[in-house]
């Protein structure tokens, strides 16, 4: 019985761990390449979600909305960047800082004017509906898996994209060296807003996902962005390897945290104490966590070779 | 003979006295308690700027600060009003003083310990971890039910302070003007010692400060535990003006609002977060009259200033600063 509820656990982890590195990717990528901090990549991930949410709700069909969502974020992405922006490469990661929280401001009060205070709710669609059994006894939802399944192929996708394309040779080109390709003739204004947009695309894709397990409210973003920090910290900023495994780390250790703590703290202290400061502490382990890592390796596991 | 900003920053100082003064005369204590959270913000950014405007570390981590002096406020009273002993056997109180050392000690510590691991990075990584840690102390106070948790914890009557009614709205908003002004006292002192020249050298070249000889971790971390303390000490009068304490007062958003607050008003410029805070407090009042969309105008606004006015209000009537 614990066994299989442990392993439950870990797939909730893992499935947290893969909707961080979409989010995680995108804000590493950007900065990667443009060196730019953006805050507002939890914005994206609610304007995906609330793509999804509204598209299927007119439709009726989860997988428009799950399209809707990425055209919709992409979208987003590509207009703030052609307008907010491209005036920020230059300038210092403060007002980085300071613009895009200002656009955090903007997206949220925009959608509660476009939607309204409450949330919205996505249904699973009907072919990922149900359970499979798990060794043990237990079940595990179908759609949780998918969305596993779904983040490993982006992962993959993501992979085969930087490595194997003309346009993933632009990119690791832009992060080695944003002089030199803008002097070989590539056109690094449009590259930039292609990885912009494709940042948001993959935003949008995690809010979408995860529209369907959460409500879909202003503000969803905003813990899913700070976890991604972490993630990205952990993992060295600028490296996708680093994020895929930072992102891993972060959801597992949160995620058996929550689960293994409190059941720890029983061993010690009365269970009414222990549900409390195991809890207290579980939701302190990951930045723990980062702190250790970072009192080792400053610049994260998989520093990249500038910033 | 007076600079042209020193002159601005004495009209500042006088606007903010004079305009609870009228307000009260008038019977109107609403605009006393607003000009109070004006004093209340401009000395919690005034502490950030030492770190942000003087040293260039830019955290994003500040509310941790503000809220831990909030919650040492909230915490500190609940306890004296109850009799119940804090720790160790020692009791609460409600004597104001009590609790601003409590703050500024225990702020400092906090500072201390986040400063220490934060500075061994810099640049993006320091503001995404000064961020990261300040979640981990929000996330903490959500969890933790003791004092309140989520819902946060009221403080039935606003502390004492000898000789002072605080729960007039009028005596409360003076303690809070006269802390403001010692502590931008405290900050143009920083400025101008050797500690101060040393920490501006820091943000300038961190190789020349090396090569003098001087550890620039060390004077970093020393900024960073100060501007944690000052930032404390307003979290704690904070708690006091609303007689309410949550874990928003810890949420990013208040980390994101001090920085704006500094940008408002002009980056270490010495009146910046006064000028800062009340833009900030009047755009928050006459926006929020106007329309309940005003965060959408406010982040537009500031979206403007960012990108088209850098020096903000004290560049645009006190014009550049003089040295950056």
């Amino acid at each position: 019985m614990t066994v299989a509820l442990a392993l439950e656990q870990l797939l909730n982890g893992l499935q947290l761990g893969v909707m961080l590195f979409l989010m995680a990717a995108g804000l590493t990528l950007i900065f990667g390449v443009m060196g730019l901090i953006n805050l507002a990549h939890g914005s994206l991930y609610m304007v995906g979600a609330f793509a999804c949410a509204a598209t299927a709700a007119w439709t009726g069909s989860f997988w428009i909305g799950l399209v809707a969502s990425l055209i919709a974020a992409a979208a987003a992405g590509a207009i703030v960047e052609l307008v907010v922006i491209r005036r920020l490469y230059d300038r210092d990661h403060l007002d980085q800082v300071l613009a895009t929280f200002a656009l955090i401001l903007m997206f949220s009060e925009g959608m509660r004017w476009l939607f309204g205070s409450f949330p919205l709710y996505l249904d699973i669609p009907p072919l990922l509906q149900g359970a499979v059994p798990l060794p043990g006894g237990t079940e595990y939802p179908v759609y949780r898996l998918a969305i596993i399944a779904a983040g490993t192929l982006v992962a993959f996708g993501l992979y085969l994209l930087i490595s194997g394309t003309r346009l993933g040779m632009r990119i690791r080109a832009g992060e080695s060296d944003r002089e030199m390709i803008g002097a070989l003739g590539v056109d690094i204004r449009t590259l930039y807003t292609v990885v912009f947009a494709l940042g948001a695309a993959l935003a949008g894709f995690a809010g979408a996902m995860v529209g369907a397990i959460q409500s879909v409210q202003v503000g969803m973003g905003e813990p899913v962005l700070i976890l991604a920090f972490v993630v990205i910290v952990i993992g060295g900023i600028g490296s996708i390897k680093g994020a895929l495994l930072g992102a891993l780390l972060v959801g597992v250790t949160d995620t058996m945290g929550r689960f293994l703590l409190p059941k720890l703290m029983a061993l010690f202290v009365p269970p009414a104490q222990a549900g409390m400061i195991g809890g207290a502490a579980a939701s302190m382990l990951i930045y723990i966590v980062m702190a250790v890592i970072l009192a080792v390796k400053p610049r994260g596991l998989f520093p990249a070779a500038h910033a | 003979m007076l600079s042209r900003e020193n002159l601005v920053n004495l009209v500042l100082a006088a606007a903010l006295l004079a305009v609870p003064l009228a307000a009260n005369a008038l019977g109107q204590p609403f605009y006393v308690t607003l000009a109070t959270r004006i004093a209340i913000l401009a000395l919690a950014a005034t502490g950030l700027n030492l770190a942000l405007g003087l040293g260039g570390l830019v955290s994003f981590g500040h509310a941790a600060f503000f809220g831990i002096g909030g919650y040492a406020a909230g915490i500190l009273a609940t306890h004296g009003f109850s009799g119940d002993p804090l720790i160790f056997g020692l009791p609460g109180t409600n004597q104001m003083w009590v609790i601003w050392i409590v703050a500024v000690v225990v702020a400092g510590l906090v500072g201390l310990a986040i400063g220490a691991i934060s500075l061994r990075t810099s640049g993006v990584y320091f503001i995404m971890i000064t961020l990261a840690f300040a979640q981990m102390v929000y996330y903490f106070a959500v969890s933790w039910p003791a004092y309140g948790g989520e819902d946060g914890l009221s403080i039935l009557v606003r502390n004492q302070f000898p000789g002072v009614m605080t729960m007039r709205p009028l005596s409360f908003f003076l303690i809070c003007y006269v802390i403001l002004l010692i502590g931008i006292g405290l900050f143009a002192l920083i400025r101008a010692s050797r500690f101060g020249s040393a920490l501006q050298a820091a943000r300038q070249n961190e190789v020349r400060v090396a090569t003098v000889g001087i550890e620039p971790y060390r004077i970093r971390l020393t900024g960073f535990v100060i501007s944690a303390m000052m930032t404390g000490l307003a979290g704690a009068l904070f708690a006091d003006l609303n007689r309410f304490v949550s874990p928003s007062m810890l949420s990013w958003h208040m980390s994101g609002e001090l920085i704006v607050l500094i940008i408002l008003g002009g980056t270490g410029r010495l009146f910046g977060p006064l000028a800062g805070a009340a833009l900030y407090v009047a755009f928050e009042y006459a926006l929020g009259g106007l329309t309940e969309r005003w965060q959408f105008f406010l982040g537009l606004i500031l979206l403007v200033v960012v990108l088209f006015a850098r020096g903000g209000l004290l560049g645009l009537l006190a014009g550049k600063a003089r040295h950056g």
